[in-house]
């Protein structure tokens, strides 16, 4: 029989749902992923370091499913035949005055048993350690990644200093070598997590750490920020892209260049917006006037996937959006909203749209 | 005036005459009754120190900030339902999980625990009142304000926004501006204050108020929970608080505890935060287990299996959970030796409470069950916690966790252990001891109904989060893209969430209603064996008209032995005297005099918000608020002549 | 259990206070303690954390002059001297002595907080030039508050002793706030080495 309140109950969650269906029916301005055929699942091992940890996944799945079924078969058990009782019943005191061997057996080797198994637990946990601090490092890529609040600088440094290159939020490396990447933090602590090829590494202020990778397929791999950070922690995102490796060299070649020259008029004037306007106070393009590092570099911005860290698509449309508003894609974001004259905005998309 | 220094005894009508022994019903027992009342009135309201009253509000208040945390939640899983929501943005999602979280940790998790033991122990001690009756009151006091203040902030969009754990430099002064994480340090402040002060009552409590006969080998295993418990608030809190006054300072008066430019670190708040925050969770879950002890028996209709191994498990959980505070920070760059020794450490202390797991199974397995609400919450444990406990040891692995940390399989993790081990066995204990507290029976019907509303609600929000977890969702975002994967998850998740409000809600209407007309209760409707069920529901204002001596870890199971001592006599009925008892064996040792009703503690805390609020704002105030914080002090120790001469009337030197 | 007729044990008899650790107070200053010595404990590990995590030490600034605080040590170690005659006369119920052992004793405390006061300017650092000068200053002031407390709950009880009304458990408030002024003393002995050697040793 059920008591009326329940049916006032069950009219205040129809309630509430029908709330969220219609807050769910507004505007929104945030893009689905722009790269949904990324790869980000820490069970889609593409490489050798989320791959140890896929097999000690199993390892540990497999023994706890064990222990958990088996708890749960005895609560069952003991659910279905031990007999009833109410509060009446006087209790069974028996156990003040004699020993209870059966139990006292029983219980004890639940207990030797699953030190057993968590002492193995424990050397397979360490044995996967060890796995993971063997990755030969052999002909690496160097990287340096800085976090900010919501971005990433990656900057290549094989070779000499003349060698080097920066770019932003889409890091690039060749199938079968390893990658180095000394983690360094500019404001607050960030994480890297790219789940489908290694497992996470904080980027803390003030100190200096290092992940070490392998990719072993091609493919895009998404990577986030898995530290909270502030206002826009979820959609810091951070692409890698695995290619063979004389794919890798191409670009890596590309991106050493300084940023093409426009040719067209449209383009043209666009660099000179962008040069005398606000865009040079923080971001970089080399080869121009804008030098300032508090931004992403764009001199070879066309070159990416994506905008704003994995938010938007790398598209015309979308890149003019984003200048004219980055306060509606992405809020608090640390870019103001330039005004610009529509004349001037399509400059500017059409010089940036240039930079492969 | 020439008043004698020691007071003289007080004479003819003003003197204690009335002695305690004759049964309920007798003039000795009217007299009790009236010693140990409440003082009516509206200022009586502010001056109780009796603890039940003091328990009851303290309850209450827990649970409406139960409530608060969890309405909150249902708007962030409104949020994450879909993806690219726009019902909240990040400004208020971060203040949102922020303020869910610490509602949680600070103002629901630790302080209802304390008060479900400040209202049950004396009961199940056998005596009057718990040690330091107006310290129990001003905790209660220095909590409630302190939990307003932040909730006061919060509604004026000054509510904290970095996480409840609140890592630097995000927290500190530099990303962090205005009064938010101050007002979240402080009122960590306030509630550790509050903890600190209730372990220190709990401990004296059982420690030296137990009834004759109760050795520390027949404490029942709640009482030994919250020993333990309190032993550990009383090494964890101070490392939150002094985590905390140092962020103060550096966002207050430029000290640079964590600031790496000028020497600090980052990691030495993530150190000192979860030194605390490792115990913190087990200070949560330790009296969890307690409920568990106290409800299986009484539902298995026998002693619980292996007493001895039940009570060193509980002191070994106790004692390891202070050596696993790294595994918090495994993703960090601290040594990888260090860390391989958290692991070890973080999978040992799943020994002890196997062990509790085991010895609770032999007792239902070998006993006589009454299948009541009580016992479903706690069967409820056996499935959500060791679920949790198997995700732990999954994170106690160093590779593992470097996949799965600070994502939401870490928030799956954390509301099986703490939903499952202490919310169920809460909610069980709350059913269990209603009776007690009210006089009243809850319905079955309904019981049964919320329970499972909330067993399958619970799953259906947190088992597809290990999912989402594994699936590359960080934990702490206001959004997430569309195609990503985990759409259906989420939806999944947020039906699963308001199916578990849902039936809290209805526990929430049952206790409303059985309060005002529900069955009357007997003193012992489930047939327990503890000594709270000797005594009336609702209980006296005293307690117990004749104090128990006890025979047995069950007491009302164990009766006295023929011609043996039933009962306590000769403590005063018409002053409030009660006895205290050796540490060990409580053998009756002496009589002490108990504080009256006094509207110092009350005062205290206002004085002592006065200060904690005013140096958010300014380090003078620290200077001037302790001043002001001196004078109620002073008023709460100083004797009135009335008093003095009451108790010299009773007086005796040892 | 409720049978009228059943013998039960008599307490009326019983002392109706009683000192050391039968006396509830007594736990009760010891958890204080515990709680206290908990804070310093961690303060002295931060210390040593900062420490590790440094190239020089102290960072930027000479160590803390010894004087002040190695007179203030002496001075403290003193006043163990009135305090423990106070504990003893309170455990004897001797008014006039526990009345004269407090006074002394609280001129010891008044000495102790002017030196103190001459030992913060003698830091050679101020609590914002750098995290050495954080956490010196927090040890330094976390000790300080203690002793200023203790001093004040001791002069509050003695102005009882003089004005009344007594009674036994007075006598036991004596007996504990004496074994606090000694865990305020004793505490400073690490403090006192970490802050003036930590800087000179490490």
């Amino acid at each position: 029989m059920v008591p009326p309140v329940f049916g006032l109950c069950l009219r205040l969650v129809l309630l509430a749902v029908l709330a969220l269906l219609l807050a769910s029916l507004s505007d929104y301005a945030l893009a689905a992923t722009p790269i949904p055929q990324a790869v980000h699942d820490a069970l889609d091992a593409m490489g050798p370091q989320a791959s140890h940890i896929a097999s000690l996944w199993n390892v540990f799945l497999a023994a706890c499913a064990a222990v958990f079924l088996a708890i749960l078969a005895v609560l069952l058990y003991v659910l279905w035949r031990t007999p009833r009782a109410d509060g009446g019943d006087v209790p069974d005191l028996s156990s003040l005055r004699e020993a209870e061997p059966g139990p006292q057996r029983h219980v004890t080797r639940a207990v030797v048993v699953s030190v057993l198994a968590l002492f193995a637990l424990v050397v397979a946990s360490v044995f996967t350690d060890r796995a993971l601090a063997r990755l030969s490092l052999a002909d690496a890529v160097n990287i340096e990644v800085t976090a900010h609040q919501w971005w990433w600088t990656a900057k290549y440094v094989n070779g000499g200093p003349s060698d080097s290159f920066t770019t932003a939020n889409e890091i690039h490396v060749p199938v079968g070598r390893p990658v180095v990447v000394n983690l360094h933090a500019d404001d607050v602590i960030h994480s890297l997590w790219v789940p489908s090829l290694a497992g996470k590494k904080d980027l803390i202020p003030g100190r200096s750490t290092v992940m070490q990778f392998r990719a072993d397929h091609p493919g895009i791999y998404r990577g986030q920020c898995a530290e909270f950070c502030g206002y826009q922690h979820a959609l810091m995102g951070l692409l890698v892209i695995a290619e063979p490796p004389a794919q890798f060299e191409t670009w890596v070649q590309g991106q050493r260049q300084s940023a093409t020259e426009p040719t067209d008029a449209k383009a043209l004037r666009g660099k000179a917006v962008f040069e005398s306007s606000s865009c040079a106070m923080c971001h970089a393009i080399q080869g121009s006037l804008a030098s300032a590092q508090h931004a992403p570099d764009l001199t070879h911005v066309a070159s990416r996937q994506t905008l704003a860290a994995g938010t938007l698509p790398n598209t015309p449309q979308d890149l003019s959006a984003w200048i004219s508003n980055p306060q509606l894609h992405k809020p608090g974001t640390n870019m103001p909203a330039t005004p610009l004259s529509k004349d001037d905005l399509e400059a500017i998309v059409a010089y940036l749209g240039g930079l492969k | 005036m020439d008043r004698p220094l020691v007071e003289p005894p007080a004479r003819g009508s003003d003197a204690p005459r009335l002695k305690d022994g004759p049964p309920p019903g007798s003039a000795e027992a009217r007299a009790l009754d009236e010693t140990w009342a409440d003082p009516p009135g509206f200022f009586g309201w502010f001056c109780p120190v009796n603890h039940k009253t003091i328990a009851k509000r303290f309850i209450v208040t827990t649970l409406a900030f139960f409530a608060a945390g969890g309405l909150l939640a249902a708007v962030m899983r409104a949020q994450l339902s879909r993806p690219e929501n726009n019902l909240v943005g990040p400004d208020m999602y971060n203040q949102l999980f922020t303020m869910h979280g610490t509602t949680m940790m600070f103002l629901f998790a630790v302080p209802v625990m304390q008060t479900v033991a400040t209202y049950m122990l004396p009961l199940m001690l056998g005596t009057r009142n718990v040690a330091f009756p107006r310290m129990n009151a001003y905790a209660y006091w220095i909590f409630l304000f302190g939990g307003l203040m932040l909730y006061i902030a919060f509604f004026f969009n000054t509510g904290p926004d970095a996480g409840w754990f609140a890592y630097v430099p995000l927290s500190g002064p530099q990303f962090a501006p205005g009064k938010r994480v101050d007002f979240w340090a402080q009122m960590i402040t306030f509630t550790e204050m509050s903890a600190l002060v209730e372990a220190i009552v709990i401990i004296t409590t059982i420690f030296k108020f137990r009834a004759p006969g109760m050795t520390l080998n027949r404490l029942p295993l709640f009482a030994w929970s919250m020993l333990v418990t309190s032993f550990m608030v009383l090494f964890a809190m101070p490392a939150v608080m002094l985590a905390s006054t140092a962020l103060i300072m550096d966002r207050l008066i430029g000290t640079h505890f964590y600031n790496p430019a000028e020497g600090g670190d980052a990691l030495l708040w993530q150190h000192l935060f979860w030194f605390f925050g490792h115990p913190e969770v087990y200070l949560i879950f330790i009296p969890g287990l307690g409920f568990l002890s106290a409800i299986i028996p009484t539902f298995a209709r026998r002693p619980i299996f292996g007493y001895t191994a039940m009570v060193l498990s509980l002191i070994a959980t106790a004692f390891l959970s202070f050596g696993l505070w790294v595994h918090h920070m495994f993703a960090t760059n601290l040594p990888e030796l260090g860390k391989g020794f958290f692991t070890a450490v973080s999978m040992l202390i799943a020994i002890p409470s196997a062990i509790q797991i085991y010895c609770w199974l032999a007792t239902l397995w070998t006993g006589r069950l009454n299948l009541k609400t009580p016992l479903l919450f706690v069967l409820a444990f056996f499935f959500i916690l060791v679920l949790g406990g198997m995700t732990g040891l999954m994170l106690a692995s160093v590779p593992l966790d470097l996949q799965v940390h600070d994502t939401y399989f870490v928030v799956a993790h954390l509301h099986y252990v703490l939903i499952g081990g202490a919310v169920f066995p809460l909610f069980g204990a709350f059913y269990y001891w209603f009776p007690k507290f009210s006089g009243r029976m809850m319905s079955e019907g309904l019981g049964r109904w919320s329970f499972w509303l909330m067993f399958i609600g619970f799953n259906l929000a947190f088992f597809p989060m290990h999912l989402l977890g594994l699936h590359g969702m960080p934990r702490r975002v206001y959004t997430y893209q569309a195609g990503m994967g985990w759409d259906n998850l989420n939806l999944a998740s947020t039906i699963g969430a308001y199916t578990l409000a849902l039936g809290i809600f209805l526990s929430l209407v049952n206790a409303i209603r059985s309060a005002r007309s529900g069955e009357p209760a007997p003193a012992d409707p489930w047939g327990g064996g503890t000594l709270e069920w000797a005594t009336a529901s609702p209980p006296a204002t005293c307690n117990f008209h004749r104090v128990p001596v006890v025979y047995g870890r069950d007491p009302v199971w164990e009766p006295p032995p023929p011609g043996a001592p039933a009962y306590v006599s000769g403590l005063a009925a018409d002053s409030r005297e009660q006895l205290v008892t050796t540490v060990l064996d409580a053998l009756p040792d002496h009589r002490i005099s108990y504080p009256t009703p006094s509207p110092w503690p009350f005062l205290s805390a206002v004085a002592t918000t006065i200060l904690f609020v005013g140096s958010i704002f300014t380090p003078w105030a620290i200077v001037w608020g302790s001043v002001i914080v001196a004078v109620p002090l002073v008023g709460w120790f100083w004797p009135t002549r009335r008093e003095a001469a009451e108790h010299m009337a009773l007086e005796k030197q040892p | 259990m409720n049978d009228a007729r059943a013998p039960s044990i008599d307490v009326s008899g019983l002392p109706s206070f009683a000192f050391s650790h039968r006396s509830p107070m007594w736990w009760g200053t010891l958890g204080m303690m515990a709680i206290e010595g908990t804070v310093f404990a961690l303060t002295v590990a931060t210390y040593f954390y900062l420490r590790s995590h440094s190239d020089t030490w102290p960072m930027t600034a000479r160590p803390p002059d010894l004087l002040w605080g190695t007179l203030n040590t002496a001075i403290m170690l003193l006043s163990a001297v009135p305090n423990h005659l106070a504990k003893r006369a309170g455990e004897r119920y001797d008014v006039p002595g526990v009345r004269l052992w407090i006074i002394v004793g609280l001129v010891f405390g008044l000495a102790f907080i002017a030196v103190r006061v001459m030992e913060f300017a003698a830091l050679n650092v101020r609590w914002d030039s750098n995290a050495y000068g954080s956490v010196v200053w927090t040890l330094l002031g976390l000790h300080t508050v203690h002793m200023v407390t203790d001093w004040a709950d001791t002069l509050v009880l003695g102005v009882l002793f003089f004005t009344g009304p007594l009674e036994g458990k007075r006598f036991v408030d004596v007996s504990e706030n004496s074994m606090y002024w000694y865990f305020v003393v004793w505490t400073w002995l690490p403090i006192y080495l970490v802050i003036y050697w930590g800087a000179r040793a490490l």
